[in-house]
């Protein structure tokens, strides 16, 4: 089983991040269950979404404490929440930011977790580049796929088009597309470092 | 409404006889064809306004649609004295849910036969002034702005009758109840309180709002036959003097319904979609004192000393009546 | 077909492919997802012959949902929590009245304190009301059940309610198999209504009952509920073929067979529990758990009997009668009876607490280890310093104010007033 926890403020589309994260793995032939914790729904608000996936069918009915992977869409959160509890080494981390993760004070996590799983992507300036609008879930599941490859970055730019149709979605999956090549790059480049 | 000139016999009253007018122009309840959809054998009090307000009401209302029509009852004594188990005085489709739930069950009822294609059966539902003004206000408000295709007929005899004779939204300004009695320095119920439902039906621009009495009973079968020729949300707020609640005699329920009106103390009108069409005029204007005196609820009022003051405030509700819906002739006032 | 979806929209789907003739729709919070996609899919025709009526409180729900019933017309609602409570007169109504209306009910606490999460007081604040109680354990059930509520229902005309969690199913998206139209036309035929209004037939419906007869007509009710414990199986297997998979029934069973402790749980929980189960399975332990699908009528002889060969049974529950105890508890007490087993009465999830693995791990190893008193009500999780604190508070006669308050500002998540 691999557990997703997406860390957002309400509006920005954690929540439909996993839903669409579930979908493209469904489409991939496996299991996957997306939910979100339920607080008052205000915009601006910290939410969480979880998605878990697996190949047999899940059965679990909990928040997702052990995480193999979080995703941070909004780094204002850090400081403010503990976005990395239960996060052990061999988990991935990504987060939304347009600065290195030594410069959030991510460095130490980033080491224990290991230079491949952890990496920043600038989800929200790829997003108002090729949708124009920041909103930077769609870019983050394209990195998420390159992070971890979990899922395949065709299936998610699929469950992209399907959730949003036509020029919205087709720019959500740009966005998605060039995300994942800057995890591409980013990876051979300290792969090569 | 067709007029018809006819030559009254000096009986001492102005109330012409069926016999003396064209068979077509004769009331649904004095053929021999009628529905009887409240047929006899309840249990209703003698004299019980509502009862013969129910059976003109719904038998025009079976008239109009040629019998195919089903009727939703909230609970009161309509419902209680017609349905004695095992037995049911009523002759059509009738149900009975809640007390409050009244205009929603018509509501769902009406839903119910669209969705089989069967819209040509009509509703109507019917509560009591506490089943409508109060407790099924709510619901009553809801079937209004849905514009459901309901006729909604309250049958208005100011306080919870069945329960005991208790204060409804209803019941009028010093009249005394089981819960308001005429003690203390405010005998009665309380002035400054209370709603008139249909002006607030017309608030709802329904296509169709009526108010009638069980004292003009052509006019009340008019006027059932008149809404039910409109599709939408209407309402039929009819005026129905209790013997037992109101502590008057058996024999005056017609009496007391006309006393009211021509006092002024309950307008007779319709309206459609919120504005007023027709008025029917007081014929020959009384004192609202004429109108208390047979009533043993507003007893207090009278004797000695009794309370002058209270009967003028009760005259003056009369005259705003009188006023802001026109029911004198012209010139008048 | 399978897809990906959030429960509310397979629901939906579901209930539309039932062919209701009306639904009565009331929003609250978490069941809203529901009504508002089958307000879609009868404004494009998906669910055509449907009359879509947005009522103006759950009490009219219920009671159009009566009035159509009435009147011959399949009828459907949905509500949660406090709308169920506002229909609560409605539901004894309808239920006395034998009309086979179904309604999703997405379970969730019951205020005050006011609370939107997932737990199971409504749907246990109306056990009494003559209606049929089902729980759902997965969305895929949830979504089979609702066919096989209608068909229950109809049969024998008596109204059922399918329980669904609020928000851990309504919003969760999983993998969920939606049957054919014509699957679910073959299953459930067109609603024939044992009563109905009809102008050339006319009934009298609604009469009062007097001392005479009550008492009957209440028996012919308990007997005519009786009657769907044989049902609800017979439904669930003719499902079975007609969709090939097992969905429903009366309990289900999870590695009963040499249990010797049994957890017993009703709707999502089950998954968590079973993953448990599992694990502890593995080290050995013979544990066991058994699901209560359909909880009214309740199926006490099936559970004795799925019961029987356990010593130890510990019913989780996510709601209780306070100042009384536990509900599944006591039925689980009453349906074991003589036998030599001990039933643990365990209160979890209350207001939408998520139940852990770790927590059942927790219990049922205090369990085993004889740490748990079987004669009082246990609470899962809670917070007894906490308590323990706010109960000082009102010793040394302060003024007791509201516990929630006092709770949450020590939680830091009320910044108000000053620190006691």
């Amino acid at each position: 089983m691999f557990a997703v926890r997406i860390h957002g403020r309400g509006g920005q589309g954690a929540v439909t991040a996993a839903e669409m994260l579930s979908v493209a793995v469904f489409d991939e032939g496996r299991h996957a269950q997306a939910f979100p914790t339920f607080g008052s729904e205000r915009t601006g608000a910290p939410v969480v979404a979880f998605c878990r996936i697996d190949d047999r069918p899940i059965r679990l009915r909990e928040p997702i404490t052990d995480p193999d992977a979080v995703i941070v869409q909004d780094p204002t959160l850090l400081h403010q929440v503990n976005l990395f509890a239960g996060l052990e080494s061999g988990g991935f981390l990504l987060v939304n930011t347009s600065r290195r993760l030594g410069d959030l004070g991510l460095d130490d996590l980033g080491r224990r977790l290991s230079p491949t799983h952890a990496i920043a992507v600038p989800a929200t300036e790829i997003a108002r580049e090729h949708l124009g609008r920041p909103l930077p879930n769609a870019a983050l599941l394209g990195a998420f796929a390159a992070l971890t490859e979990v899922v395949s970055l065709g299936a998610v730019c699929e469950a992209i088009r399907s959730r949003f149709p036509g020029a919205v979605g087709e720019g959500n999956a740009r966005a998605a597309e060039v995300a994942h090549e800057h995890v591409v790059s980013s990876l051979r480049r300290s792969a090569d470092a | 409404m067709a007029f018809q000139e006819i030559k009254l016999y000096q009986t001492g009253t102005f109330v012409a006889g069926n016999r003396l007018l064209d068979p077509e122009q004769r009331s649904v309840q004095a053929r021999m064809g009628r529905s009887n959809s409240l047929t006899s054998g309840h249990r209703a009090c003698r004299g019980c306004g509502e009862a013969l307000g129910a059976r003109y009401v719904l038998d025009a209302a079976m008239r109009a649609t040629n019998g195919n029509m089903v009727a939703v009852n909230s609970t009161g004594c309509l419902e209680v004295f017609s349905t004695p188990y095992p037995e049911s005085s009523w002759q059509l489709p009738w149900l009975h849910s809640l007390f409050g739930n009244g205009p929603a069950v018509a509501a769902g009822v009406a839903a119910g036969l669209r969705a089989q294609s069967r819209d040509d059966i009509r509703v109507v539902g019917q509560a009591g002034d506490g089943g409508t003004v109060d407790i099924g206000f709510g619901a009553l408000s809801g079937m209004f702005e849905r514009n459901d295709d309901v006729l909604f007929v309250c049958y208005d005899n100011e306080g919870y009758m069945n329960t005991g004779v208790q204060r409804s939204g209803a019941t009028p300004p010093a009249a005394r109840t089981a819960n308001t009695k005429a003690l203390g320095p405010e005998p009665g119920n309380a002035f400054g309180q209370g709603k008139f439902v249909p002006l607030i039906a017309m608030a709802h621009e329904i296509p169709y709002v009526a108010t009638a009495t069980v004292a003009e009973l052509h006019d009340l079968e008019y006027k059932v036959e008149k809404a039910m020729s409109f599709h939408g949300a209407r309402y039929l707020h009819v005026f129905v003097p209790c013997p037992l609640g109101w502590g008057a005699a058996s024999e005056d329920t017609i009496k007391l319904a006309r006393l009211a009106k021509e006092s002024g103390m309950f307008p007779v009108f319709e309206a459609e979609r919120g504005d007023v069409t027709e008025v029917s005029r007081i014929r020959r204007q009384v004192p609202v004192e004429e109108y208390l005196r047979p009533q043993q609820r507003y007893a207090h009022l009278f004797g000695d000393p009794g309370r002058p003051d209270i009967i003028a405030r009760l005259q003056a509700r009369a005259d705003r009546n009188i006023a802001r819906f026109g029911l004198l002739p012209e010139g008048d006032d | 077909m399978r897809s990906q979806i959030e429960g509310s929209q397979a629901v939906a789907r579901a209930v539309t492919l039932c062919r209701p003739g009306v639904i009565a729709a009331y929003p609250i919070s978490p069941q809203t997802h529901i009504v508002e996609s089958l307000s879609d899919r009868v404004r494009t025709g998906e669910l055509a012959h449907c009359e879509y009526l947005m009522v103006e409180s759950e009490f009219g729900a219920m009671s159009a949902c009566i009035g159509a019933s009435g009147a011959g017309a399949r009828s459907y609602t949905a509500t949660s929590s406090q709308g169920l409570l506002f229909m609560a007169e409605a539901l004894f109504n309808a239920s006395g009245l034998g009309l086979p209306i179904v309604m999703t009910l997405a379970n969730r606490a019951i205020g005050a304190p006011i609370n939107i999460w997932n737990d199971h007081s409504d749907a246990m604040s109306m056990r009494d009301s003559g209606w049929i109680q089902l729980f759902a354990e997965s969305n895929q059930e949830a979504v089979d059940l609702h066919i096989q509520a209608f068909r229950l229902a109809e049969t024998l005309s008596v109204p059922v309610m399918v329980c669904m969690d609020g928000f851990v199913l309504t919003h969760a998206f999983e993998q969920v198999d939606l049957p054919t139209q014509e699957q679910v036309d073959a299953f459930l035929p067109p609603f024939i209504p044992q009563q109905s209004l009809d102008p050339t037939d006319p009934v009298t419906i609604g009469a009062m009952v007097g001392p005479e007869a009550f008492t009957e007509v209440k028996y012919l009710m308990h007997a005519k509920q009786m009657e769907a414990l044989d049902l609800v199986p017979q439904l669930a297997d003719e499902f079975d073929e007609a969709f090939g998979r097992r969905s429903g029934g009366l309990l289900k069973p999870y590695r009963l067979e040499d249990a010797e402790t049994v957890v017993v749980a009703l709707g999502s929980v089950l998954g968590t529990i079973e993953e448990v189960v599992d694990a502890m399975r593995d080290e050995g332990l013979a544990l066991g758990a058994l699901g209560i699908t359909c909880f009214r009528p309740w199926p006490g002889a099936e559970v004795r009997e799925a019961l029987s060969g356990a010593k130890r049974v510990v019913v989780v529950e996510k709601a209780f009668a306070v100042g009384a105890g536990g509900i599944v508890g006591q039925n689980t007490r009453d349906a074991t009876r003589g036998l030599p087993v001990e039933v643990y009465d365990v209160v979890g999830g209350l207001g939408g607490r998520p139940i852990s693995r770790a927590s059942v791990r927790a219990l049922l190893d205090e369990v085993l280890g004889g740490q748990l008193d079987p004669h009082r009500l246990h609470f899962l999780d809670l917070d007894l310093d906490r308590v323990q604190r706010e109960m000082e508070r009102s010793r040394h006669g302060e003024r007791p104010g509201p516990h929630a308050e006092h709770m949450l500002r020590d939680l830091g998540a009320v910044a108000s007033g000053t620190n006691e």
